[in-house]
């Protein structure tokens, strides 16, 4: 796969390209492109931005004015207070890094369970674990608020609390996938010197898979973190109380009773932490998405 | 990798323990203690699949034949799901939801393999196109909903239907015509979630041998036989599973029609099956109504998942 990947031809050959003719046809075509979706996909971020940046009076005006006449920063102030968007931000991150740590730890348990231990049945426990892919995440989301209010056996009432997000994060089974794949890779003689040396599973898990799987763990890390993030329905149901909602939710459930300006502010405040999370990443992101679609 | 792991196991301990084991007891008791460390390494995950996935795919079996009334719960038969089927909305949230899944594939499934297809032959700007693209995803869904919903404005105030009206096109009530409201939500929710797609697909245009194009253009095939005979059937698997990923997904629809359209819509042409499960389940406290529309979902979805990988091409 390396060896074509320097000059992978295409569609249309590069030598084609390289012709008077094609070349000015082709620059044309990039530039259009580049226009139309930098105006496709940056062109509502502008208008959001801007939105946000005009008094209620012009953002109701007939026709819209493309650039705010008199811009000013009080929707933003508005929204933050209004919204009480520090407090949103902060549960959502609170939420999102609790859920990667209990991925993490417990995920990453079970793989290396499935993948190098492989106790008895084990295959039969993960098989169980893959099925759960093929039901849709919001066909369960009643027997799922049931089971949250009150945990079976334990009768542990977890509504209102970060647990309710935590927990039911474990069950992503795509992770749990992905990383027994990448632990089979690793070969286990490495594993058997290891324990030679009189390490145990732990000791095992800990200095020689983890540090191998650090970009798997990445992939895993910022796709947990995002998913969260997105949430909608689910923390909409386990986190009823105004000071728990995450962002998403928040500016859902604030949005009755606030004028249209100062809630484009909030909606544009509340995109900010994920576009910076967005352009720190973006690597990560992008090569990662194809990690688990394809090289199956 | 995995195949050598499976060989030196594979002696079950469970087998070998006939007679084999008996002699070296200390072997035994070793395999006993791996099997409970590699028990104990799976327990948390295990319980949370217990507790959060496996019981609830029960439960909601069992719940949607119940019926709790003030605390007492009784077993009512088919009830729930007589009841559900009788709600006024019943047929049309299915029919939403079903006609917005349709438009979804035209406009969500069809336009990311074209767009990735051109952005592929681009020499320039690809990184910059890429992250353009996936931008939106990031976005948390209540924040890009609620830019549509400004830009949606129907007056003229809103930027679509200025648009619309500078270039002399006819305008739009969006979300508030009964004709345009699926429409108006399938464009944002493509606007959303194209980029996931678009990156995906450009990674398998990637994996096509370039020598394919070669010879095809060798035998005077033109672009767009290019594209039908080499790059469609070279991507045919990813297509096909994004298809069936993007049918379970948007018959999973809620919050679009939630944010953009107060839930039901105009004449409860928003109503989706999720949006109706949800109003059963916490606004007539009729949860286990909600159950019985989910299994009626759960069964709709993994049937046509089955029926579909049935029919759809095997990998060769």
């Amino acid at each position: 796969m390396a060896s074509n990947e320097t000059a992978t031809r295409t569609l249309i050959a590069t030598a084609r390209l390289n012709r008077p003719a094609a070349r000015r046809i082709y620059w044309a075509i990039v530039i259009v492109v580049v226009i139309v979706f930098s105006l496709a996909f940056l062109g509502p971020l502008y208008w959001m931005v801007t939105g946000g940046l005009k008094s209620a009076h012009e953002i109701a005006q007939i026709p819209p004015t493309l650039f705010p006449k008199h811009p000013g920063l009080e929707n933003y102030s508005d929204a933050w207070a209004q919204l009480s968007l520090g407090r949103l931000i902060l549960n959502t991150l609170y939420y999102a890094l609790g859920a990667l740590a209990f991925q993490l730890v417990l995920d990453i348990g079970a793989a290396f369970a499935f993948s190098k231990l492989r106790p008895l049945f084990g295959n039969i426990v993960l098989g169980m674990m893959l099925a759960t892919l093929m039901i849709p995440s919001t066909v369960l989301i009643i027997p799922q608020y049931v089971t949250v209010i009150d945990l079976p056996i334990f009768h542990w009432h977890m509504l209102d609390s970060p647990w309710a997000i935590w927990l039911p994060a474990v069950t992503n089974a795509f992770n749990i996938f992905l990383l027994k794949r990448f632990f089979d890779s690793i070969p286990s003689d490495l594993l058997a010197a290891a324990a030679i040396d009189g390490a145990g599973p732990l000791r095992q898990l800990w200095s020689i898979i983890l540090p191998m799987s650090r970009p798997i763990i990445g992939v895993i890390s910022i796709f947990s973190v995002t998913a969260v993030w997105k949430d909608f329905l689910w923390p909409l149901l386990v986190e009823p109380s105004p000071e728990n909602r995450t962002v998403n939710v928040g500016l859902y459930a604030f949005s009755q009773g606030i004028t249209q300006n100062v809630l484009v502010a909030g909606a544009v405040i509340a995109a900010l932490p994920t576009i910076a999370f967005f352009l720190v990443f973006q690597r990560n992101i992008m090569s990662g998405l194809t990690t688990g679609s394809l090289k199956g | 990798m995995a195949a050598t792991t499976a060989v030196s196991t594979a002696p079950a301990p469970g087998r070998a323990g006939s007679g084999h084991a008996l002699r070296r007891g200390g072997s035994l008791s070793r395999k006993v203690r791996n099997n409970l460390t590699g028990y104990l390494f799976m327990l948390g995950a295990v319980l949370c699949f217990a507790f959060f996935s496996w019981y609830p795919m029960v439960r909601e079996f069992i719940m949607s034949f119940q019926r709790t009334r003030r605390g007492v719960t009784t077993w009512v038969g088919w009830d729930n799901y007589i009841r559900v089927w009788h709600d006024p909305a019943f047929a049309t949230a299915w029919k939403n939801t079903a006609y917005f899944s349709l438009l979804a594939l035209v406009f969500g499934y069809v336009l990311p393999f074209f767009i990735a297809v051109l952005l592929n032959e681009l020499r320039h700007a690809q990184s910059y196109l890429r992250a353009l693209v996936y931008l939106p995803v990031m976005l948390p869904p209540a924040s890009a909903l609620f830019l549509f919903a400004y830009a949606y404005q129907p007056d003229n105030s809103g930027i679509f239907n200025f648009i619309l009206h500078s270039l002399h096109l006819p305008t739009s009530q969006w979300v508030q015509s009964t004709a345009m409201t699926m429409p108006s939500l399938v464009i944002a929710s493509t606007w959303m979630n194209m980029g996931g797609a678009i990156l995906i697909y450009l990674a398998a245009l990637q994996n096509i041998p370039g020598e394919l194009y070669e010879a095809s253009e060798l035998d005077g095939a033109g672009l767009l036989r290019r594209i039908w005979h080499v790059t469609v059937p070279q991507t045919r698997l990813i297509l096909s599973l994004m298809f069936l990923l993007q049918v379970v997904a948007t018959m999973q629809l809620f919050i679009e029609p939630l944010i953009l359209a107060g839930g039901d819509g105009v004449e409860d042409h928003a109503t989706s099956i999720v949006y109706l499960m949800y109003q059963h389940a916490f606004k007539e406290q009729d949860l286990n109504g909600a159950a019985a529309l989910g299994v009626m979902l759960l069964v709709v979805l993994i049937g046509f998942s089955a029926v579909y990988a049935r029919l759809s091409p095997r990998e060769d």
